[in-house]
């Protein structure tokens, strides 16, 4: 209960974070994606069911609030976050370099997908106008925030851990 | 082993459960048939208030910082300002006089044209959009204050967006270089129409684009172009902004350009909100009495 709870609090703050003092953190009117970055981490750190519930909750906020179509981001993000838990057993926590690269690959995803839903569907083809001043820039911006933000939520995760298994310190629950 | 394997099982029908829930809001809610008002405004009423805290925390130190600029660049600022304050009064008297022309003929011709004379009402913006490809951001006045749907926002003099949602003490307002806005326009010498599009791909220069502009006059760059008589959403004569550039299509009938707007969009803070609908019933019953 506890997990759940600080983990829907950390959902929270990313959102918060990223609608409002980003927006004066943003470079060239870019902002990073906080909510992808705990997404993949949660998935990476955690597996593949609270990949799906994290990411599909940062997206549900998202639509609540800035979404054109409800239910879009959610069902990206948790998607994110599903195939994200799939590297649950190769994960390394020493590692940076694995979420890294996870939250660059999952961030081109979002935002080809978002592109292709949201803009070429209004005949905005230029794509390489996008690509250029818009994906790649995000997704420059929020991997180097994973360089922090990770580190932030491994520590965490490590916390909540350490205390469920003491709570739990029952000689049958150990098993 | 096997507990494992139903653990896993049990996600993937999880993932199918929730895809089609999702899917089934995208259909459900796109189409009308369902309102998620009720669960915007409960989520509004624990998220708003903290993002409200982050705005005004974060305003709070960029102002701290700006106030640690030298000594010497304020007194600089202050002689330039004292200029501009002196050709201002001078200015002022001028449109006073102007004023009470203007005032005299309105009379005379018994209109009520200007967004100047609709009730406003001031608004904070709190948060922006969470993604970058959207330029829609919440304000911290709702239906409480009298504010709905479709209602204008101006700022500094220009045209800022429409209100697209309302809760009782929120609203969203999608601004006008939004990537999906588009507002009839219309030069302000000449009324020749045209439709303003906001473009992503001009986030660098900020600039808006026209396109479809139907004239005969020669229209150079620096002319003003305000909102239409004939858009359905937006009040008559609001500034949008100045041309920059203008070419003619290859059709030889429209022309297409760039407009520089006249709101700072990188750092709105503070809005109004006209509190007049374009589509009134009493203002449309006026102008139905008057043409007959």
């Amino acid at each position: 209960m506890r997990r759940r709870i600080v983990t829907f609090v950390m959902i929270l703050i990313c959102f918060i974070l990223q609608s409002t003092l980003l927006n004066i953190l943003s470079f060239g009117g870019i902002k990073p994606n906080l909510l992808l970055v705990l997404t993949v981490s949660m998935g990476l750190m955690r597996g593949k069911h609270t990949g799906l519930w994290v990411g599909f909750i940062s997206g549900l906020i998202i639509d609540i609030f800035f979404g054109n179509l409800f239910g879009f981001n959610a069902l990206l993000y948790m998607y994110i976050g599903y195939i994200n838990g799939n590297f649950y057993k190769v994960f390394y926590d020493e590692d940076i370099k694995i979420p890294m690269f996870l939250v660059a690959v999952s961030d081109m995803a979002y935002s080809l997908i978002f592109y292709l839903i949201q803009f070429a569907f209004r005949e905005r083809f230029d794509f390489s106008a996008y690509f250029i001043r818009i994906i790649l820039p995000e997704l420059l911006y929020t991997v180097l925030f994973t360089l922090i933000l990770y580190k932030l939520f491994y520590i965490i995760n490590k916390k909540l851990t350490a205390n469920e298994l003491e709570e739990n310190d029952s000689p049958w629950l150990l098993k | 082993m096997k507990k494992k394997k139903k653990f896993r099982i049990t996600n993937r029908n999880l993932l199918i459960a929730l895809t089609v829930i999702c899917i089934g809001l995208i259909a459900l809610t796109a189409t009308n048939i369902i309102s998620i008002a009720p669960l915007k405004n409960i989520a509004a009423t624990i998220v708003l208030p903290l993002q409200k805290g982050v705005t005004e925390a974060a305003t709070a130190v960029s102002d701290a910082g700006r106030s640690l600029q030298s000594k010497d660049s304020l007194l600089e600022r202050i002689d330039e300002l004292e200029a501009e304050n002196a050709k201002l009064k001078e200015q002022s008297i001028i449109d006073s006089e102007n004023l009470q022309e203007l005032n005299r003929l309105r009379d005379l011709y018994q209109t009520d044209t200007s967004y100047a004379q609709y009730e406003k009402i001031a608004a904070t913006v709190i948060s922006k959009n969470a993604g970058n490809w959207y330029s829609t951001f919440i304000i911290d006045r709702g239906s409480n204050d009298g504010i709905s749907v479709d209602m204008n926002v101006i700022a500094s003099g220009g045209l800022v967006g429409l209100v697209t949602e309302v809760g009782p003490d929120w609203a969203a307002v999608k601004s006008i270089i939004d990537d999906s806005s588009s507002v009839s326009a219309m030069t302000i010498t000449t009324a020749d129409t045209c439709i303003v599009n906001g473009d992503l791909r001009l986030i660098d220069s900020g600039k808006l684009e026209f396109d479809q502009m139907n004239s005969e006059e020669n229209i150079l760059p620096g002319e003003m172009i305000v909102t239409s008589h004939i858009s359905d959403k937006y009040l008559p004569g609001i500034c949008i902004g100045t041309i920059t550039d203008i070419t003619e299509d290859s059709n030889h009938l429209t022309k297409t350009g760039y407009i520089l707007p006249a709101v700072d969009f990188s750092n709105i803070r503070e809005l109004l909100v006209i509190k007049q609908l374009k589509q009134n019933p009493d203002t449309v019953e006026q102008t139905a009495e008057q043409e007959s």
